[in-house]
């Protein structure tokens, strides 16, 4: 159990390090959106070897409903040691995906306060579900939203070719 | 005892080939790319049928007068082909199913290796110069399923 809290401690660092007020890096929305964009990378790839590992003993998905069940549950259960609240979806390709009590949220507040500074705690989280979907053979884009700490919502987009 | 083992990606082009090398490695590599359209027809078929639970191992995929290829799909649309020799028929389901796990748990180990690029061929590089502690963990991971593959080839009978 200790995982947890050494992938959150890791977490929170790597986050100040890519966020902190560089002198090489552009400290303006630039700069930020690169750290957002390094930190989405990172998460990526540690989904790619996720999706790999996860369903090993599994058996063969029958359709994307399945392969988003399993984000919101054995994924969710394996790196947060809890399952997503609410999976939602207009059957179009768009999947809502509610966590009422984000993990990596919840030390940051509850309410309303630090609302601004959200965003770049959830962008490998948003990484994570990209990858593992990616090497599951969907291409996606995910994008986070929160209302009030810890609870917040990932959005999936299936890309349909 | 098997004697070609492939390694293809979901693009259908390999990660990984090694045949035993007293052979004509361009006869099993002919051997493996055509095996590819059975896979493909098995996926498919497992798709259309009604049944509840869908397997990984694939099974026999066809027989030649020499050899007997097996095939095994991942959930990330990897596949992996093992190409048996025929006379060999001490060989049953259960021992092919398990070196296709071994084969699959390696698999994911390298693809876990932080210095592994998922797209890339499955190489251990002899040459050092420069980047040397990169090189060792990815030199020891993919060292580790070549010796992995080596052992299910020369697997005494």
């Amino acid at each position: 159990m200790v995982d947890a809290v050494l992938f959150e401690l890791l977490h929170t660092e790597m986050v100040a390090e890519l966020w902190a007020p560089d002198s090489d890096l552009d400290p303006g929305p630039g700069g930020q959106r690169t750290s957002l964009q390094v930190l989405e990378g990172v998460g990526f790839r540690v989904g790619q070897a996720l999706g790999e590992r996860l369903p090993r003993e599994m058996l063969a998905f029958r359709e994307e409903l399945d392969v988003l069940k399993f984000l919101c549950k054995d994924l969710w259960g394996a790196v947060f040691q809890k399952q997503m609240d609410s999976l939602r979806t207009n059957h179009q390709g768009t999947y809502i995906l509610q966590d009422s009590s984000f993990p990596l949220l919840v030390h940051v507040g509850s309410g309303l306060q630090y609302l601004e500074e959200a965003p770049k705690f959830l962008a490998f989280t948003c990484g994570l579900l990209r990858g593992t979907l990616s090497t599951l053979g969907i291409k996606s884009l995910v994008s986070a939203s929160v209302a009030a700490l810890p609870a917040c919502k990932f959005q999936v987009v299936i890309e349909r070719s | 005892m098997a004697v070609c083992v492939a390694v293809i990606a979901k693009e259908n082009y390999p990660l990984y080939i090694r045949s035993v090398p007293t052979e004509n490695e361009l006869k099993f590599h002919y051997m493996v790319h055509t095996s590819l359209d059975v896979v493909d027809e098995k996926i498919s078929a497992m798709g259309k049928a009604l049944v509840d639970q869908r397997e990984l191992y694939l099974g026999l995929l066809y027989p030649t007068e020499d050899y007997k290829v097996y095939g095994y799909v991942t959930n990330s649309k990897v596949k992996f082909v093992m190409v048996v020799d025929s006379s060999n028929t001490a060989l049953r389901d259960n021992e092919i199913r398990s070196m296709f796990r071994k084969l699959h748990n390696s698999y994911t180990d390298v693809m876990c290796n932080p210095f592994y690029n998922p797209g890339d061929r499955i190489q251990s590089r002899q040459r050092v110069e420069g980047q040397v502690s990169s090189l060792n963990w990815t030199v020891s991971l993919c060292r580790a399923f070549d010796s992995m593959v080596t052992s299910m080839m020369i697997q005494v009978c």
